[in-house]
């Protein structure tokens, strides 16, 4: 196996890198299954209490459209409900980004060529990165077993809990590592990934909601659902996720053999030999290096908003009788009738998925910088500040853009299912543009941070993730006010069709102070 | 006459390391400047200060009659810069980015970029990643050099070019010379600079050791000399500007300074010289002795 030669001392370097991001990732998954386990405890403290909610959630198609099925009454299976969409998305997102980091990132940024000439074979760079996001996922699967399990709860269930998590995580580590393969640069292999996560997600949503159940067999998040520990406990549901992981390594490995070190196995095209006329500022440029993750993302938030739209009519059924569940959807949606709280409630996620565009196209100002393309740009005509604004002003029109199109879709598919359209697209859109302000504040933070402390731009992240656990598991976990206010996304009024209009400002003027801070700062310091 | 670049004890740290440290450099307009220095001297962080890219924190530094750092952008309409390592976007062609560069300077002329891609023998149609190192830095070389700009910075343009590039490098960089147009050009390829340089400036350790013509950098080297004497030699050792003495019976081999070289012969003549062979002055070897020799 000399094509591994090396494999060893990428994994040291892989760790070395990632020594506070991987185990930042574990814990705050580990921890959330804790934190939401004991709270279920507490919420759900009877048999009955528990059978009420699963019958409930399973004469509702909305909500197991969201969550899935509550398959089980003991304390663990509502746990694994409450928290299987979440974890998976922790589990998943951890595993492609650190593939992909180690792999075709390190390729495209010429730092595997220094390796790949040394002491280096071929496939040692995948199977370093694999054997790190492997270890990762293992770590996680365990320390969530180890906490279930510490929680009282049943041995064996928790630890297909765990494992069930930790066997998704690595199957998408080897769809990341598949995708490396195909495309020339990191972020297409990102764009892979996650639309196969999408996709994922979809299918089983569809599953879930409507009378083709079978849909959901189709996903592996649907899988992950299927495990049922601490009832059936399905230990197969392991081995099929771990066979699919296999697989794609193997078809992985096999097409390192296929291509030439820093390309991919879709060769690019040749383009034009001189530049069309429109090509000829910084907006121009950064229109070119934007346009086709907006486009991808548009039709993301156009399939959501449908999906979304034909669904929320069926919310009104949803947990009349059970004042506990009703309080939380409160909680998170608004007191207005329970229908509005479902699309408020699903638009605060749609705004949060608007909030990781926002960031990425942020973020793409360090990108450029880091790569030093900003720096050839820079050196000519063009302003700090206009190279800064030709690239914010994509994050910021392009969520504008994201939450147009979800409230529109959201609006027709709604609109059509109550036959109502005109009545409800202006309503279902308005609810969509109230998430902009806050959506904004978070493009915020992350411009403040490049203009400011452009080492730590990756804070960003970790604040969309703190506000993404405040906003879906606070209310549940009866998390203080005050903390709940440091998301913006608490901010966001929750009344369709009576908004008030205070908070919203004061949104729109924290994060256009934010960004003015990020450019100032951007004006003053150096680059690289 | 008017300085298109004069720097004069600029001073950049990057956290504890100090990559500049009180750096002089003046280049006239319409010159050709070579800017020398071991790895990690402070070459390129001195264009990117130039540049605006980097702000300094002591010292002074004009462009082209401005102030690098406050009027960037505006200066930056009359220079053209390439890096000496060029990263292109993976979705756009060599030639668009040629063509945007050169518009984002306020235009360039399609048929000198025209004349460059056939010279260069570059195919603008690739895109990205699928240009080698060297066909990258053409991209950049070609964007500047069909712009119309009054000077050229050029940090170490040619490390990824084969011989032949390098020649045609050197013909383009003549005809821009004869343009009048103002070029820094940061090389570690010695017979480049020998060639196309009026003027060098040899920095170390973030400072400026020496800078002059080639004819006054030339004055700088040191002549070998082998003579072969009638009578033995004294007193040579003692000599100014005479290193590396070796003696024996009447042969003498010895390295002088060259601005010393007649008092040297001089010196040799009162012992009879029966035969006598002088290496003439490389510039390679001043180079090298200011790359290798000072202490840190
Ligand atoms: N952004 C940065 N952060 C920290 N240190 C830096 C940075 N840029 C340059 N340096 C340091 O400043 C010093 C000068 O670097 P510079 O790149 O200017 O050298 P150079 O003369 O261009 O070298 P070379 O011939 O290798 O290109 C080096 O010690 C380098 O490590
Ligand atoms: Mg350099």
């Amino acid at each position: 196996m000399t094509t591994l030669v090396g494999t060893g001392s990428l994994i040291r370097l892989a760790l070395r890198l990632d020594r506070v991001r991987l185990p930042i990732w574990i814990l705050v998954t580990a921890g959330l299954v804790l934190a939401t386990a004991s709270s279920v405890a507490e919420l759900y403290p009877t048999e009955a209490s528990r059978r009420q909610i699963a019958a409930t959630i399973g004469s509702n198609p909305a909500m197991t459209a969201i969550y899935g099925q509550v398959y089980d009454t003991s304390p663990g299976a509502v746990v694994m409900w409450r928290l299987a969409i979440t974890g998976a998305l922790l589990v998943t997102l951890m595993s492609i980004m650190t593939v992909n980091r180690h792999t075709r990132q390190d390729e495209e940024a010429g730092r595997l060529e220094l390796i790949g000439a040394t002491v280096v074979g071929r496939h040692a760079p995948m199977a370093a990165a694999l054997i790190v996001a492997t270890g990762a996922n293992i770590l996680a699967a365990l320390l969530i077993a180890a906490g279930l399990t510490g929680q009282g709860m049943p041995v064996d269930g928790s630890f297909l809990a765990g494992l069930s998590f930790g066997a998704l995580g690595i199957t998408f580590a080897a769809v990341a590592a598949a995708a490396a393969q195909l495309a020339e640069n990191a972020r297409t292999v990102t764009g892979i990934s996650v639309l196969v996560l999408a996709v994922a997600f979809v299918l089983r949503l569809i599953g879930d909601a409507g009378s083709a159940t079978w849909v959901s067999w189709l996903s592996p998040i649907g899988w992950l659902q299927k495990a049922h520990p601490y009832a059936e406990n399905r230990w197969w549901i392991v081995v099929l996720l771990l066979a699919v992981a296999i697989v794609l390594i193997g078809a992985a490995y096999a097409l390192v053999s296929r291509r030439d070190h820093g390309a991919g196995l879709v060769r690019p095209r040749p383009g034009p030999a001189d530049a069309a006329a429109s090509l000829n500022g910084p907006f121009a440029l950064a229109w070119r290096l934007h346009r086709w993750s907006m486009i991808g993302w548009m039709i993301g938030f156009l399939v959501l908003g449908v999906m979304f739209g034909s669904i929320a009519n069926s919310a009104t059924d949803l947990v009349k009788d059970n004042p506990q569940v009703a309080r939380i959807v409160e909680q998170m949606g608004g007191k207005s009738a329970l229908i509005d709280a479902f699309m408020t409630a699903i638009l605060g996620i749609i705004a949060l998925v608007a909030s990781v565009y926002a960031v990425q196209a942020t973020l793409r100002l360090r990108a450029e910088e880091t790569s030093v393309r900003a720096e050839p740009v820079l050196a000519t005509g063009v302003s700090r500040l206009g190279w800064a604004l030709s690239h914010l002003v994509f994050a910021a029109v392009g969520a504008a853009v994201m939450l147009v199109a979800a409230g529109l879709a959201m609006g027709v598919a709604y609109g059509i299912s109550v036959g109502d359209v005109s009545g409800q697209l202006g309503n279902v859109l308005e609810a969509a543009l109230v998430q902009l302000p806050a959506t904004l504040v978070v493009a915020g933070i992350a411009m403040a941070l490049f203009g400011l402390a452009p080492r730590y731009v990756i804070g960003s992240w970790a604040a969309l993730t703190v506000f993404w656990l405040l906003g879906q598991l606070g209310p549940m976990l009866q998390v203080p006010q005050w903390l709940m206010n440091v998301s913006p996304f608490t901010h966001v009024p929750k009344l369709l069709g009576d908004i008030s209009a205070t908070p919203l400002i004061w949104l729109s003027v924290v994060a256009v102070v934010l960004m003015a801070v990020g450019l100032a700062g951007f004006r003053r310091r150096d680059i690289g | 006459m008017t300085h298109a670049i004069s720097v004069s004890g600029l001073v950049k740290n990057f956290g504890r390391t100090r990559a500049l440290d009180g750096l002089d450099l003046t280049v006239s307009e319409g010159e050709v400047h070579g800017f020398l220095g071991p790895n990690g001297a402070g070459k390129s962080t001195t264009i990117r200060v130039l540049l605006g890219l980097l702000r300094a924190d002591a010292g002074t530094a004009r462009l082209l009659g401005g102030d690098p750092w406050g009027q960037a952008a505006e200066l930056h309409r009359r220079l053209a810069y390439v890096p000496g390592d060029v990263t292109l976007w993976p979705n756009l062609s060599g030639g668009e980015v040629i063509d945007l560069l050169g518009r984002l300077r306020g235009g360039l002329d399609p048929k000198r970029k025209a004349v460059l891609l056939e010279r260069f023998e570059l195919d603008p149609t690739k895109k990205g990643r699928t240009y080698s190192k060297g066909n990258r830095q053409k991209v950049a070389l070609v964007a500047a050099l069909s712009s119309d700009v009054e000077l050229l910075v050029l940090d170490e343009p040619t490390s990824g070019f084969d011989p032949l590039m390098e020649a045609m490098f050197r013909e383009c960089i003549e005809e821009e010379k004869e343009r009048d147009r103002t070029v820094l050009l940061s090389s570690h390829i010695l017979s480049e600079v020998e060639a196309l340089c009026d003027r060098v400036s040899i920095i170390r350790n973030g400072r400026t050791v020496e800078t002059g013509s080639l004819a006054q950098l030339r004055h700088l080297t040191r002549t070998s000399i082998q003579a072969e004497l009638a009578v033995e030699p004294t007193g040579l050792a003692g000599l100014p500007g005479v290193h590396d003495l070796q003696a024996r019976d009447h042969h003498v081999k010895f390295e002088v300074d060259t601005a010393e070289l007649d008092g040297a012969l001089r010196h040799l003549t009162t012992f009879g010289i029966r035969s006598l062979t002088s290496q003439p002055p490389t510039l390679e070897e001043l180079f090298l002795r200011h790359y290798e020799d000072e202490p840190k």
